[in-house]
C-alpha cells in the first residue's frame, strides 16, 4: 500500500531536507527494507508491471528471432546509414548506466553521505542497462555466433584474431570490463545485506537461499576491515573505468573521418551526456519506487534535489558541447563540417535536432527552480524529457552524419521499421522486468550502509 | 598449541552489547588485559572495533596491485603477440606493434584484473565462503546482522580460563555472556 508523502513537506528556506526521516533505529531500517522482500504478499502494482515487462520481453524475443531468421534487412539500416537504431540504442543504454557508477564509486570517494540510500538500486540499474546495451552490437552483426571471432580473442580453427587498432575492439573490452566490475561492485555490496536477510528470514527455504548467497558472512571486525578496503579500492578502480567506457564509445565515432564525428572533444562530451541521462533514469526509477513502497524516509527530497542538481550541471555541459559542435563546424572552415551543421539545423531531420535542443537544453532549465527540484512529479516529467532528449541526441549524431557525407551520390535516408521499434521497446521491457525482479528479491537499499547514517552508529569517546 | 586448549568444549565466550561504544570499550580493555584471539561482530563496519582488537592492516591492497599488474601485463602481451607475432596484418600501413592503440585494452585489462583480485582476494583472505562457523551457535547471534554488537574471546587464547574470562567480560555489563559450543 503506498504511504502518503508526509515528509515531502519542504523545510523552511535555507534548511536542507534531512537524509533520513525521523525516529529510525537499527531495527526499523532493517525491517523496512527487508520487509519488502520477506513477505508472501506481492503488491498488485508489482504484478501488473511485471506482466507488462514480460510481455515486452516476448516481443523482444520475437523481434530478435525474426532478425536472426531473416537478417538485418528487416531493420531500417541501409548503405550509407549502416548504424541505425542498434547503435543509437546501444549508446543510450550504456550512457544510462553511468549514473549508477558515479553514485556508487565517485560519490563514495568524495564522501557524499547522500549516496548511501540510492547506490544499491542505481548499481542494479547500471548492470541491467549495460545488459540491454550489450545486446545491440551483438544482434547488429546479424549473426552473433559468427561475429564472436572478431569481437573476442579466442583461438579458433581459422587462425584469425581481432584487430586491436580498432576502437570497436576497445569498446568490446571496455563494455565487458565495465559490466564485470559493476557486477562485482554490486555483489560485494550485497554480501552483508544478504547475511541480514538470512538472519531475518522466517522460512527455512528462504534462510537457506540467502544463507548460500551470503557465503557465511558473520560481520567479524577483521572481515569488515578487509571488506572496507576492497570496497574502497573497487570504487577507486570504477572511477577511471566509468570515464573510460563512454570515452571509448565516443572514440567509435571520433576516430573515423566522418563529418560531425571527427572531433577531439567527443570523450568529455559523451561522458557528460551519459551522466545527464543516467541521473534522469535514477530519478525515473527512484520517484515511483519511493512512492510505491513508501520509502520516503530513506529516499528523501534531499536525494531527489541532489540528483536534480547534478542533472542541471551535466545538462549545462551538454548544452555547451552542442554549441561547441556548431562552433567547430563554422570555425574549422571545412565545408563538409559546416554543411553537416547546416544539415542538422535545416536538413530533412531538422525536426529531431530542434526537439533535441528543446528537450536537453531549454526544458531542463526548469531545474533552476527549487519548487521543481522539490516536487517529485515535476522532477519525473523533466527526467522523462531528458531521457527522450538524450536518445534524440544519439539519433542525430549517428544518423545525420552518415546520411550525408562527402559525395552527394552516396547520400541517403534512414527510416526505422516496426522491427527496430519492437526491439527497442522490448529492451525497455527487459530492463523493467529485471529491475522489478531485483526489488522483489534483493534489498533495494543498502541496509548496512543505512545503519552507518544513524547517529547511534558512532562510537563515543 | 597445548592439548588442554584444543580439547576445550567451547569455541569461546560471547558477550553481547547494545551499543558500539560499549563494544569498543570492552574490546580495548580485553586487548589491554592481554587477550589476543578474539573478534568482534557488528551489523556494520566499525573502524574503532578493528583497531581495538589490533587488526589495523590487511593485505587486500597488495592483492589488488598484483591483480592489476597481471591484468596489465597479460592484456598488453596478448595484443603484442596477436598483432605483431601470430597474426601480423597491415592495416593502413600502421606498424604491427602499434603500442598507442594497444593502451585502451591494456587499461581495461588492468582494471579487470584489479577488480577481480579485490573481490575474490577479499573473500579468500576472509576465508569465505564458509559453510559452518561456531559463532552461529551462540543463541542471540542472529542479531549481529541487525542491531547488536558482540565480542567473542576464543578458547584458543592462552589466557583463556572459562570462569575467569567470563567474570572479566561480565565486568563490562553486557546484555549477556554465553558459552559458544563448537
Amino acid at each position: 500500500m503506498p504511504v502518503q508523502d508526509e515528509i515531502d513537506v519542504l523545510p523552511p528556506k535555507g534548511v536542507r531536507p534531512p537524509l533520513m526521516g525521523p525516529g529510525q533505529d537499527f531495527g526499523t531500517v532493517t525491517d523496512r527494507v527487508a520487509g519488502v522482500i520477506l513477505t508472501r504478499h506481492t503488491p498488485v502494482f508489482w504484478m501488473i508491471i511485471f506482466a507488462i515487462g514480460a510481455t515486452l520481453v516476448g516481443m523482444l524475443t520475437t523481434a530478435v528471432a525474426y532478425l536472426i531468421f531473416k537478417g538485418t534487412g528487416i531493420w531500417g539500416i541501409n548503405i550509407p546509414i549502416g548504424w541505425g537504431f542498434a547503435i543509437v540504442n546501444f549508446v543510450w543504454w550504456i550512457g544510462i548506466g553511468h549514473a549508477g557508477t558515479l553514485i556508487s564509486a565517485i560519490l563514495l570517494l568524495f564522501k557524499q553521505g547522500w549516496r548511501t540510500s540510492i547506490n544499491r538500486f542505481a548499481e542494479a540499474m547500471t548492470i541491467f542497462a549495460v545488459m540491454q546495451a550489450g545486446l545491440f552490437p551483438l544482434i547488429h552483426t546479424g549473426r552473433p555466433w559468427i561475429a564472436a571471432y572478431w569481437l573476442f580473442p579466442y583461438p579458433n580453427s581459422m587462425g584469425v584474431w581481432p584487430q586491436f587498432r580498432s576502437p570497436l575492439i576497445w569498446d568490446v573490452f571496455a563494455v565487458s570490463t565495465y559490466f564485470t566490475v559493476s557486477f562485482l561492485f554490486w555483489g560485494i555490496g550485497l554480501i552483508p545485506d544478504l547475511a541480514t536477510m538470512r538472519d531475518s528470514a522466517k522460512s527455512m527455504v528462504v534462510r537457506r537461499i540467502y544463507g548460500l548467497l551470503a557465503m557465511g558472512w558473520r560481520g567479524s571486525a577483521q572481515h569488515w576491515n578487509r571488506y572496507e578496503t576492497a570496497y574502497l579500492l573497487l570504487a577507486g578502480l570504477s572511477t577511471p573505468l566509468v570515464l573510460s567506457v563512454h570515452s571509448v564509445v565516443s572514440l567509435d565515432f571520433a576516430v573515423s573521418l566522418v563529418p560531425g564525428w571527427h572531433t577531439t572533444f567527443f570523450p568529455p562530451y559523451f561522458v557528460a551526456g551519459a551522466i545527464y541521462c543516467g541521473f534522469a533514469m535514477v530519478l525515473m526509477l527512484a520517484i515511483p519506487f519511493r512512492y510505491l513502497y513508501g520509502m520516503q524516509d530513506y529516499i528523501t527530497l534531499r536525494h531527489l534535489q541532489n540528483c536534480a542538481k547534478l542533472m542541471l550541471a551535466t545538462g549545462l555541459i551538454v548544452a555547451y558541447s552542442y554549441s561547441m559542435e556548431a562552433f567547430f563546424g563554422w570555425y574549422s572552415h571545412n565545408k563538409y563540417e559546416w554543411a553537416m551543421v547546416l544539415n542538422r539545423m535545416h536538413g530533412p531531420y531538422a525536426g529531431y535536432y530542434w526537439t533535441l535542443v528543446f528537450c536537453n537544453i531549454i526544458f531542463p532549465q526548469l531545474l533552476w527552480f527549487n519548487k521543481v527540484r522539490s516536487t517529485p512529479w515535476m522532477l519525473f516529467i523533466v527526467a522523462v524529457d531528458v531521457n527522450i532528449g538524450m536518445w534524440l541526441e544519439r539519433f542525430v549524431i549517428v544518423v545525420m552524419s552518415l546520411q550525408r557525407d562527402f559525395l552527394p551520390s552516396s547520400w541517403g535516408m534512414y527510416w526505422f521499421t516496426k522491427w527496430d521499434v519492437m526491439t527497442f521497446v522490448g529492451t525497455m521491457g527487459f530492463f523493467t522486468l529485471l529491475f522489478f525482479l531485483f526489488i522483489r528479491f534483493m534489498p533495494a537499499i543498502s541496509i548496512f550502509e543505512l545503519r552507518t547514517l544513524l547517529p547511534q552508529s558512532k562510537v563515543k569517546e | 598449541m597445548n592439548s588442554s586448549s584444543t580439547l576445550s568444549p567451547v569455541y569461546g565466550l560471547m558477550a553481547e552489547f547494545e551499543s558500539p561504544t560499549e563494544l569498543v570499550h570492552a574490546a580495548k580493555a580485553a586487548y589491554e588485559a592481554g587477550y589476543r584471539k578474539m573478534d568482534t561482530y557488528s551489523p556494520y563496519p566499525i573502524e574503532e572495533a578493528a583497531e581495538a582488537i589490533g587488526s589495523h592492516h590487511n593485505r587486500v591492497a597488495l592483492v589488488v596491485l598484483i591483480g592489476a599488474m597481471l591484468g596489465m601485463i597479460g592484456g598488453y602481451s596478448m595484443e603484442f603477440w596477436i598483432s605483431a607475432v601470430n597474426y601480423p596484418l597491415n592495416v593502413g600501413g600502421k606498424p604491427y606493434h602499434s603500442w598507442p592503440a594497444f593502451i585502451p585494452v591494456t587499461f581495461e585489462c588492468a582494471i579487470l584484473g584489479a577488480g577481480l583480485a579485490a573481490v575474490f582476494g577479499m573473500l579468500a583472505l576472509n576465508g569465505l565462503p564458509q559453510p559452518y562457523h561456531p559463532v552461529f551457535n551462540s543463541p542471540n547471534f542472529i542479531r549481529a546482522s541487525r542491531d547488536r554488537f558482540f565480542l567473542c574471546i576464543e578458547s584458543q587464547d592462552p589466557q583463556f580460563r572459562l570462569s575467569e574470562t567470563k567474570g572479566f567480560l561480565e565486568g563490562f555489563h553486557p546484555v549477556e555472556v554465553t558459552e559458544v559450543p563448537y
